[in-house]
């Protein structure tokens, strides 16, 4: 599949999970791709980065269900931020464990989870409609039940993959990304390189094969597709970028050029924007080289 | 007949001293500093006192050796520990955090999540993160590298980490694991040691005085008798932070 085949397969109001984790390995070009498309209210589910950050920006959300949402490199997410500040969407702030509970449960068909995290805080008052659940056992606790948060629709970046969704990561860790597209009736999965099922094992172990293809509905081949975030061990995340998008998403004049720049055409284009502008900066890298010698 | 030398120890160093006396007594449990002075004291911690204390690279990765930071790590790997492990330690009890709060009340409850009203925050944080769940269900510290009254407030406009009147109030499913160890801010070391859990001034650290504590905090602070000092660095320790932990001096941009 492409890009905005996948997109394409989504429907606005859809509660659609992203995997990966803060600014690491997210499906950043599945992300871009929703941004071209007519697609709106959507209620996203994500250990946020800069997905949710660019998806506010676009106006595609109307309700996040979220940990945190954080660039790691930099603390805070600015177009979160923004949108949050300016009343633009609705939350359900979670506690990060309590998330993954919801897509636990949902990923078993079970009702919910019980918990001890969210007692005693705000989660609790912030979100009226959760419940908490006695235990039927001596012990007589009584726990939050976190409800399962079935998906729509996930999207998750790999390492590898087959073309049959068979999906692998190389990197220091799955993060959620098997919960979100258990969670989901609908999962489909990026990766930066299609290889044959014979190959799979060429460059990690057999435990590194961690999403079936029972989970996956569509494969995308998007090299550099995690761009700007990691995706260890093919590249680190592009500080560098991920600087400037924080610079421009400060002002929305510095942001509408780099939208410009970077958002408005293929993700081809997005790719060939990026390339040339690394080789731009290595050659004012090796200007500064020559001039210091 | 001379005495021994006078310890001449910086005010970044004796607070990461302080932070490192929050494992002590932890054993074999992970140590989860948030913040570059309590990394310095988690790793200080395991070089001396608290040899047992487990500790990730910051990805996942639990890394034995002394960790001098922003290094690679110089000691082997001994396990994995992706996040989905990290949920399941801290389940089990086997974790001691040290967070930055951006909000901390008289009985603990700390806000990471948003400032003003949560509806529409006049500043958005990062979020929850994990602390609700850390916060019921291991011992949790704190470090405020700079001790203000806009930190230290009577209550907090979100409760992410739980406090103690919040664990009480929630019941014993709450309570049965929550421990709010200690403090630590550039100034002085707080805890819970009260008898009905209201933060108290433990120790002040070298220079500073009560006064300045009580400034600096925006409710009325526990302090029975004379505050003793903050203990001072001892030489061995001075000599793993300077030569070993931190020799480029990270711990100076958090308490400069």
């Amino acid at each position: 599949m492409t890009e905005d085949e996948v997109a394409a397969r989504l429907r606005s109001g859809m509660t659609v999970g992203i995997g990966g984790w803060g600014s690491r390995r997210k499906p950043m070009s599945l992300v871009r791709a929703i941004l071209r498309s007519g697609l709106r209210d959507l209620t996203i589910v994500s250990y946020g980065g800069p997905d949710v950050g660019l998806l506010c920006a676009a106006g595609k959300v109307k309700r996040l269900v979220y940990g945190f949402v954080s660039l790691d490199s930099i603390p805070l997410e600015p177009h979160f931020r923004a949108a949050r500040e300016s009343g633009a969407v609705d939350v359900t702030e979670y506690d990060e464990g309590m998330l993954q509970w919801a897509l636990y449960a949902a990923s078993l068909r079970l009702p919910f989870l019980p918990t001890r995290a969210g007692l005693g805080s705000d989660v609790i008052r912030l979100n009226p409609e959760l419940r908490t659940v006695t235990s039927p056992y001596a012990d007589g606790e009584e726990l939050l039940a976190v409800p399962a948060l079935p998906l729509d629709a996930a999207l998750i970046h790999l390492n590898r993959a087959d073309a049959a969704g068979n999906a692998q990561f190389l990197g220091p860790d799955l993060y959620f990304d098997d919960l979100f597209a258990t969670a989901a009736e609908h999962a489909y999965a990026s990766c930066e390189r299609i290889v044959p099922t014979g190959e799979l094992l060429a460059e990690g172990g057999l435990a590194s094969l961690r999403i079936h293809r029972w989970m996956i509905e569509g494969v995308v081949e998007s090299p550099n597709g995690a761009h700007f975030t990691s995706c260890a061990p093919d590249y680190e995340r592009d500080e560098e970028f991920q600087r400037d998008y924080a610079a421009a998403a400060a002002d929305p004049v510095t942001w509408a050029s780099f939208s410009a720049a970077y958002l408005r055409g293929s993700e081809a284009d997005y790719q060939r924007a990026v390339a040339a502008r690394g080789a731009a900066s290595a050659a004012a890298r090796a200007a500064a080289r020559a001039e210091r010698q | 007949m001379s005495s021994a030398p006078a310890i001449a120890a910086t005010r970044a160093e004796v607070c990461a001293v302080a932070c490192a006396e929050a494992w002590r007594g932890d054993g074999e449990i992970v140590a989860s500093p948030f913040g570059v002075i309590p990394a310095i004291g988690a790793r200080l911690a395991r070089a001396t006192f608290a040899p047992d204390l487990l500790l990730s690279d910051g990805e996942s990765t639990f890394v034995a050796g002394c960790l001098p930071l922003g290094e690679p790590p110089d000691g082997p790997a001994e396990g994995w520990v992706p996040f989905r492990s990290v949920f399941d330690i801290l389940a089990a009890g086997k974790r001691h955090v040290m967070m930055g709060p951006s909000q901390i009340d008289q009985f603990g409850n700390v806000n990471i999540s948003a400032i003003g009203d949560f509806a529409r925050p006049a500043r958005q944080l990062i979020g929850m993160r994990g602390a609700p769940g850390n916060t019921v269900n291991h011992p949790t510290s704190y470090w405020v590298p700079r001790h203000q009254p806009r930190t230290f407030v009577p209550r907090v406009d979100v409760i992410s980490g739980v406090g103690y009147d919040s664990a009480a109030a929630a019941g014993p499913a709450a309570s049965r694991f929550h421990e709010l160890r200690r403090v630590v801010t550039n100034l002085a070391v707080l805890d819970f040691r009260s008898p009905d859990h209201a933060m108290r001034l433990a120790s002040v650290h070298p220079g500073v005085s009560v006064a300045d504590v009580v400034a600096g905090t925006g409710f009325e602070l526990a302090i029975d008798g004379d505050v003793p000092p903050t203990r001072m660095p001892t030489h061995e320790e001075l000599r793993l932070i300077r030569e070993v932990i931190d020799p480029r001096g990270l711990r100076y941009r958090e308490v400069p």
